[in-house]
């Protein structure tokens, strides 16, 4: 076993609402690949962006070569040993393999000012070659497939003499032959003596590529063990082991007529064959990890992004799903999981934002009837107690989950008959989070169709009618309130492409 | 304590401050040169600003959707030019005339629309860059390059008559400054666009239609264009395929100081109207002080980097206090819950 190469200890990380690290410690050792899972907000970004320099921790400390380091930057990080591949990839895409690899600290020719490209060519050869790559360094980096890409990247890491190499979800854009070059080339580097950490959601790759493995839950460690002493199982077991509280006020459910209707929905190369229906009087959920297909889904259904083929039926009759504007006056409404980019206008106040849905129903005569557009507003704040001074406060003034209720004020006073929900808690403290459930059984009572996409599985569980699962891009699972397969560990294996009997 | 903040910082972030400026340097300037308040160039200086201010109201809803408009300098040409020609061909009517120059205007601002909404080009910055010279170069064309003059004199009638002893391109201004504030802040179609400029994609996803949107706006910024081009045409007596040259640049100048935002979604009627009237009185009194045209190029170039420094300075503020409040917000909260 190697020498540590680097530690946290005792980490805390909190953000305004979430503790996002809660006493974290881990060893990272030179010549071990070390797998790094947990559901989605468990805090792995987290302690990855603590390691790299990007967020700096509450307390604790990070050890890197055995002495206690602060990270002022990420570049600090970089400089000590500390390499990250992220997920998106840092490439210039119109910069050659060379300048992409010596990109921020380029060769100079001895004595001058002027860039010695033949010297950076020739090391860029070097350091390709020996991972087994062979790129023309004077090649555009955005004409490499994306396993290419992801090599220049893990090249600058080797170029940098990295003691640590950080990778996040490294394969969700490779494919087979990439992933099994990849990992032959992160066995070849362990076995240099570099130190790896590695996260992914895919459980069979911690198995082929890794070590050790740790397991983090709700910004804990749970679990550290050499992989051999740990099977699927008992993964899943750790990363889901916490129990439902008794958070969410769910209500019976008086399922009515198919509201939604979705037939072997598809768009290419994100997802396929979905097929499902949501009834009034119920709230469906979507379960799923990140990149599952969730979220593009939906906004297919609600003609944000383009669909290839398939079908969707609102109340019975089929609909184009053409643009957002469609879909609102077929009352479908969504709720989006970003809602600084896509939900709301911050700079511009309560009142407007919640109006913007319904402005073609505010008219008088020519001009919008500003009276009765405050006082939709001024309802909306009441009902749904938005905290903020008053409706013409800008919204970027209010804290999170007062934003996330205008998004939802914004949609609930134009009366669709659809809602759909994507991660319509995420961010917000459990007060408000209690209040948004509520809002849906408010709905569901009225008799409307609500939809929740949630990557947090109690909540699914605790608020939702029928489950569906989805995995790269499709079904994979369908369990209902009161199934025996209605629990976290079933949901889970289904979202992780194990398989549960139907 | 804390609204008053910010109600301090609303007052603050409308034209409150260029308005202060225009008040301040009306005095100074009166008190340095007796002729400035006088009557007759208090009208010189408010017809020598209406030209702008009707091109910078345009720009003022393109601007707001975070879009730019170049080729309005050149759409002034165009219609007086166009004008001139179908005078020249023999069009005595002076109502026939005047329409055919704001079709001009229609269609230019059809075309800047398409192309940014429809071919999809990357920023109307190119758009109308493009346009701008294809129409300078259209007016000299059809012009010959040779300034036409002779028109029937109501069609100068906007550029040059008083009424009730006030320019009637003044009362113009205000007339359109009022309708233009009225859509801005009382109608569907200004909320709309306030909402595409401040965030185009919650727009789209609120189901508003963005495109169309931003067609409406390049169309109203190439009449106003059109407009101003009648009025001009009416001052100088004459179309000339070389007037309206870099008027552009005044136009985006009085929006920016009246407080408008380059990002969208920020900017008002009466700071651009209060922008257009401060970058004429300072071409007025500079002149009547004896300066050189080149020094007010560099005063004027000196107050459009003042005014955005100070909105920046303020944004900063603004969010500096609001960053404090969350903090004191979040030790209170930390504080319940160990007290819990």
């Amino acid at each position: 076993m190697g020498k540590t190469v680097a530690e946290l200890k005792d980490i805390v990380k909190v953000f305004p609402g979430v503790v996002a690290l809660r006493n974290m410690s881990l060893q990272l050792r030179a010549g071990e690949i070390h797998g790094l899972v947990g559901e989605n907000g468990a805090g792995k970004s987290t302690l990855i962006k603590v390691l790299t320099g990007v967020h700096a921790p509450d307390a604790g400390t990070v050890v890197v070569d055995g002495a206690p380091v602060c990270f002022e930057n990420p570049l600090d990080a970089k400089r000590r040993g500390v390499s990250c591949v992220y997920q998106e990839l840092n490439i210039v895409r119109d910069m050659s393999v060379a300048d992409n690899l010596f990109l921020g600290s380029p060769l100079r020719r001895p004595n001058s000012r002027f860039l010695d490209h033949a010297a950076m060519r020739a090391q860029t050869r070097e350091i390709m070659g020996r991972m087994n790559q062979d790129i023309d360094p004077a090649k555009k980096c955005g004409l490499l497939g994306m396993g290419q890409q992801q090599m220049v990247e893990i090249g600058k890491a080797v170029l940098q003499r990295a003691k640590l190499l950080i990778l996040d979800e490294p394969t969700s854009s490779l494919g087979e032959q990439e992933v099994r070059e990849l990992f032959a080339i992160l066995k070849q580097l362990r076995d240099d003596g570099l130190a790896i950490l590695y996260v992914s959601h895919r459980l069979e790759e911690l198995f082929e590529l890794c070590d050790v493995v740790t397991v983090m839950r709700d910004a804990r460690h749970i679990v550290t063990a050499p992989v051999r002493d740990l099977d699927r199982d008992a993964i899943i077991s750790h990363m889901v082991g916490r129990p439902l509280d008794n958070l969410y006020p769910k209500q019976p459910a008086a399922p009515g007529d198919v509201a939604l209707r979705v037939d072997r929905l598809g768009s290419f190369g994100v997802y396929k064959d979905i097929s499902f229906t949501a009834r009034r009087g119920e709230i469906l959920g979507f379960a799923g990890l990140i990149g599952a297909g969730r979220t593009e889904l939906f906004r297919g259904v609600f003609g944000a992004d383009p669909v290839d083929e398939g079908e969707v039926a609102v109340n019975g009759a089929a609909v184009p799903v053409r643009s957002p504007k469609a879909a609102i006056r077929n009352g479908i409404a969504l709720l989006t999981e970003d809602r600084k980019a896509q939900g709301l206008i911050l700079s511009q106040s309560v009142n407007r934002n919640i109006a913007l849905v319904t402005l073609d129903k505010l008219r008088k005569g020519p001009f919008l009837d500003s009276r009765r557009m405050a006082a939709r507003s001024s309802e909306s704040v009441r009902k749904l107690n938005i905290k903020t001074p008053s409706i013409r406060e800008p919204v970027s003034q209010l804290s999170g989950g007062n934003q996330q209720k205008v998004v939802i004020g914004k949609w609930t006073s134009a009366d669709m008959d659809i809602y759909i929900f994507d991660e319509p808690t995420r961010g917000i403290d459990v007060g408000a989070k209690v209040e948004v459930y509520n809002v849906m059984n408010a709905l569901v009572r009225d008799g409307k169709c609500v939809i929740m996409i949630s990557s947090e599985l109690p909540e699914l569980l605790g608020m939702c009618d029928r489950i569906i699962v989805m995995r790269k891009g499709r079904i994979t699972a369908r369990v209902n309130r009161g199934d025996d397969r209605f629990n976290q560990e079933d949901i889970m294996k289904a979202a992780w492409g194990g398989v549960i009997q139907s | 304590m804390n609204t008053i903040r910010q109600k301090l910082g609303n007052s603050l972030s409308t034209s409150f401050g260029p308005l202060l400026a225009l008040i301040l340097l009306v005095v100074v300037l009166s008190c340095i040169s007796g002729r400035f308040l006088r009557y007759d160039n208090t009208m010189n200086v408010l017809r020598q600003s209406s030209i702008n201010a009707l091109v910078a109201l345009g720009m003022l809803f393109v601007l707001l959707t975070g879009g730019i408009d170049l080729s309005v300098g050149s759409t002034i040409a165009v219609s007086a030019c166009v004008m001139g020609a179908l005078m020249k061909k023999g069009v005595g009517n002076p109502v026939v005339l005047v329409a055919a120059g704001l079709v001009c205007g229609l269609v230019v601002g059809v075309l800047n629309g398409l192309l940014f909404t429809k071919a999809k080009l990357p920023h109307p910055f190119v758009s109308t860059l493009g346009m701008m010279m294809i129409l300078r170069g259209f007016a000299l064309v059809i012009t010959g390059a040779r300034p036409i003059v002779g028109f029937p004199p109501s069609v100068y009638w906007l550029g040059k008559a008083n009424v009730m002893g006030v320019p009637a391109c003044f009362i113009l201004v205000l007339a359109v400054g009022a309708v233009a504030s009225v859509i801005l802040n009382h109608t569907a179609l200004g909320q709309q666009i306030y909402a595409v400029g401040g965030n185009k994609e919650a727009a789209r996803l609120a189901g508003i239609d963005v495109d169309r949107t931003i067609n409406v706006v390049y169309i109203f910024s190439s009449f106003m264009a059109a407009l101003a081009g009648i009025v001009l045409l009416g001052r100088i007596s004459t179309a000339y395929a070389l007037s309206g040259d870099k008027y552009e640049m005044d136009a985006i100048a009085a929006c920016v100081i009246g407080g408008a935002s380059f990002n969208g979604g920020v900017g008002t009627v009466s700071g651009t109207l209060i922008g257009a009237l401060l970058i004429g009185v300072l071409r007025n009194d500079l002149n009547l002080l004896g300066a050189q045209s080149d020094v007010t190029q560099m005063v004027i170039g000196a107050v459009i980097i003042l005014a955005v420094f100070i909105d920046v300075m303020r944004g900063r503020t603004a969010y500096n206090i609001g960053r404090h409040e969350q903090a004191r917000a979040m030790a209170a909260e930390e504080a319940r819950h160990a007290a819990e």
